[in-house]
């Protein structure tokens, strides 16, 4: 064909076209299948209520994450009947639009966490966390009893700065009131106007009971009983989560 | 036949022609890399199994932090990828790539050190931090911003060791390993830096954020995970597979032009599959489906893979009786060939609704990890340690037989327990009564998978003994004193024939 005869010795005589052409080829599979999210609005639904973590969820997020809770659970609702009856309605992409990391997980050696805010009263989740077997004989999950701990929390401003640096639209009085937004939520006997005021709905909570101190029990508690919180479905109609 | 489909049989590098003097190779560095890969195997499969067991048996969470499942289960991951199979391919890279292009590593004796160095340092450096609790929480790329950099480093000067080694060749050629290995190289480097893009919190903090999130990030974690996969685990290896298949069978590659098209196949491929991991998921569907396609064709270059590497065999086959490393090869191989068609079935989008969240991807990843990547990484060790401590042979070949019917037996415990607690769990979760009501409470299907954990712990504890089997043998290799070979008395009257 064209009179010319493709001879791959050429590139296997050659390292920098060897390297070059393989450079290419691996780099168009993945470009094809990112830039499009970035650029493609619809792929984040329109939905509202969707806002960034509060102080307190963003510290137990942390802990989530340092803790390794996503190699078990998953928090990824798929639109089938069993978990829509089992777990609710299917996850979106807004809902998890300000996770850093994203943690859909990829097993379930636990059920699904995308929609548990709510479904357990904080009294329960925190005795689940400390000794889930004496809750669910069957569980196989580790005992999380030293969360009962105090909370580091010295570095909040620190972390809410860096989200917002990393594109989480906190406002400058979200960031600059940090620590007091986290303590405001953590201590229901305060009062907690100026966070009710930055934070919509969120609740202020003492899960674990002990008032002398906010410990990673309250902040963890406070992240898994927002989760899926957000949306109100009742309000969504199916134009609006249309992906592209 | 026409012009051009023959199938042209590859010159093993490196027993060309013994006229010239062969260069001084490094290989002191390359002993600790052989040393290092036995030892991370061992501790890999170890916290492995204390992770199975811990499914099975939750109290051996012991209630710490440092020893709950959570917190472990990354150090095995990262363990046997990252430090067992990293350090294989270190060695067999460094290996391979002196004796195809008849040169001295480029940098010597120090470079390889210090490639050596860096990388355990990195290992060690994020096995502490997993145990700490300081993670990315993103699969397989876990290690924080301070250690991604620190690796970054050692993976660009491994690049210019590799790379500069080939541009000091003698052969005309690169060999065909070299390119799997230069691809696997450039492609970790451009996974990692593409994966890994964070923001510290302050400059003081092990913590970091990154700069994508929610489905972007999902994406961009599973075009890294799955091609940690395809290139750390596939390419890489199937390098290792160019080189000590045809060695170890004293053959040629079968097909020099397979071997190419399976290559450019093999990498332009496997970037694709990685929304398989997020199927039914918020990532959009067009992006899933280019993802289950590209998956189900990735089927053919796998194989092709496969069978250039059976085939070259042709002849050979009578050694599988008497030459153990080869059979862990040829083993390798098999279990390639069938993981890498479970992957593609896997992927399709109903498969996987089923599959998906359960323990047969566990079992999936496992018949690929243990039989493809550690069976062909325990030939290769079995081959090379004689050779490169300077010892004629193997201290023991009935000890590695040993190892090979164990190892095996405990991979098949391990698979099927996985297929079945998998499969039954993805049932019992979609399972309807009679009156339309769900069947089972969730907690009921993990009551059900007790049995299944505990068989693919024995599984596990099967592999981890044949492992220690072969430190043993390695390690009494090593140690054989070193003995002289005396010359061979001859009848009177005999003549010696002439030399070769």
């Amino acid at each position: 064909m064209f009179g010319i005869r493709f001879n791959h010795g050429t590139i296997e005589r050659n390292l920098i076209l060897l390297g070059v052409l393989t450079l290419i080829t691996i780099s168009i599979g993945g470009l094809v299948q990112v830039i499009p999210l970035f650029t493609v609005e619809s792929t984040i639904e329109r939905v509202g209520g969707i806002r960034p973590y509060t102080p307190l969820e963003q510290a137990g997020r942390d802990i989530y994450v340092r803790e390794g809770c996503y190699t078990c659970h998953s928090q990824m609702v798929r639109p089938f009947r069993d978990e829509r009856e089992r777990y609710g309605h299917y996850s979106l992409a807004a809902e998890s639009m300000f996770d850093k990391p994203f943690q859909w997980g990829s097993k379930r050696t636990g059920p699904d966490l995308a929609r548990v805010g709510g479904r357990y009263s904080d009294e329960w989740q925190v005795m689940h966390l400390r000794d889930p077997r004496h809750l669910v004989p069957e569980s196989i999950m580790p005992s999380y009893g030293f969360l009962d701990r105090p909370l580091n929390y010295a570095d909040i401003k620190d972390k809410l700065a860096t989200l917002r640096a990393a594109g989480v639209p906190y406002t400058d009085a979200m960031v600059a009131n940090a620590r007091e937004d986290l303590e405001a939520q953590a201590r229901p006997a305060e009062d907690g106007s100026a966070f009710s005021a930055r934070y919509g709905r969120a609740r202020q909570m003492d899960p674990d009971g002990n008032a002398k101190a906010i410990t990673e029990m309250d902040a963890l508690v406070a992240y898994l009983q927002m989760l899926g919180t957000l949306v109100d479905f009742s309000e969504v109609t199916p134009e609006r989560l249309r992906q592209q | 036949m026409p012009e051009g489909l023959t199938t042209q049989p590859v010159p093993i590098a490196g027993s060309g022609s013994q006229l010239r003097p062969q260069p001084a190779y490094v290989e002191a560095p390359l002993r600790a890399f052989a040393i290092a890969t036995v030892f991370w195997g061992i501790a890999g499969f170890l916290v492995g199994v204390v992770i199975a067991l811990q499914l099975a048996y939750p109290a051996l969470n012991l209630g710490l932090e440092f020893t709950s499942f959570g917190r472990l289960r990354p150090l095995h991951t990262s363990a046997v990828i990252f430090a067992f199979g990293g350090n294989a391919l270190f060695l067999t890279s460094l290996y391979v790539v002196q004796r195809t292009c008849r040169a001295r590593l480029l940098g010597g004796d120090d470079a390889a050190w210090f490639l050596f160095w860096g990388y355990q340092f990195f290992i060690v450096v994020a096995a502490t931090g997993y145990l700490l609790g300081i993670t990315q929480g993103k699969e397989y790329a876990e290690p924080e911003w301070y250690a991604d950099l620190w690796l970054t480093g050692v993976w660009v000067a491994y690049l210019v060791v590799f790379g500069g080694t080939i541009l000091r060749r003698e052969e005309p050629h690169i060999y065909v390993a070299n390119w799997f290995f230069l691809a696997f190289i450039i492609t970790v480097a451009v996974l990692h830096i593409g994966n890994n893009v964070a923001i510290p919190t302050s400059f003081g903090s092990a913590k970091s954020y990154g700069a994508a999130s929610g489905v972007q990030d999902a994406m961009i974690q599973w075009w890294y995970g799955h091609n940690a996969v395809g290139f750390f685990l596939t390419a890489g290896f199937l390098g290792m597979m160019y080189y000590f298949v045809p060695k170890q069978a004293e053959r040629p590659v079968y097909s020099y032009r397979l071997s190419i098209i399976h290559f450019w196949a093999l990498t332009f491929l496997y970037i694709w599959a990685g929304p398989h991991h997020l199927h039914h998921t918020a990532l959009p569907d067009w992006a899933q489906v280019l993802g289950m396609v590209f998956s189900v064709m990735l089927w053919m270059p796998s194989w092709g893979g496969m069978i250039n590497g059976l085939m070259t065999l042709s002849g050979a086959w009578d050694k599988l009786r008497t030459d153990v490393g080869l059979r862990f090869s040829v083993a390798a191989l098999g279990f390639y060939g069938m993981a890498t068609f479970e992957g593609p079935v896997m992927s399709i989008r109903a498969v996987n609704s089923l599959s998906h969240y359960t323990d047969w991807t566990i079992g999936h990843v496992h018949s690929g990890a243990l039989g493809w990547n550690g069976f062909i990484t325990f030939g290769v060790l079995y081959w090379l340690v004689p050779r490169l401590w300077g010892r004629t042979k193997l201290y023991s070949e009935r000890l590695a037989s040993w190892h090979f019917w164990i190892a095996t037996l405990g991979i098949l415990l391990y698979i099927t327990s996985m297929w079945v607690s998998g499969i039954m769990q993805g049932l019992m979760w979609r399972a309807y009564d009679h009156l339309g009501f769900l069947q089972y409470a969730f907690v009921e299907t993990v009551a059900a998978m007790h049995p299944y954990y505990v068989i693919r712990a024995l599984g596990g504890v099967l592999f981890l003994t044949g492992a220690l089997l072969m430190a043993y043998n390695l390690w009494r290799t090593v140690r054989a004193p070193v003995v002289e070979e005396a010359p061979v008395a001859l009848p009177a009257g005999s003549t010696l024939p002439a030399a070769a």
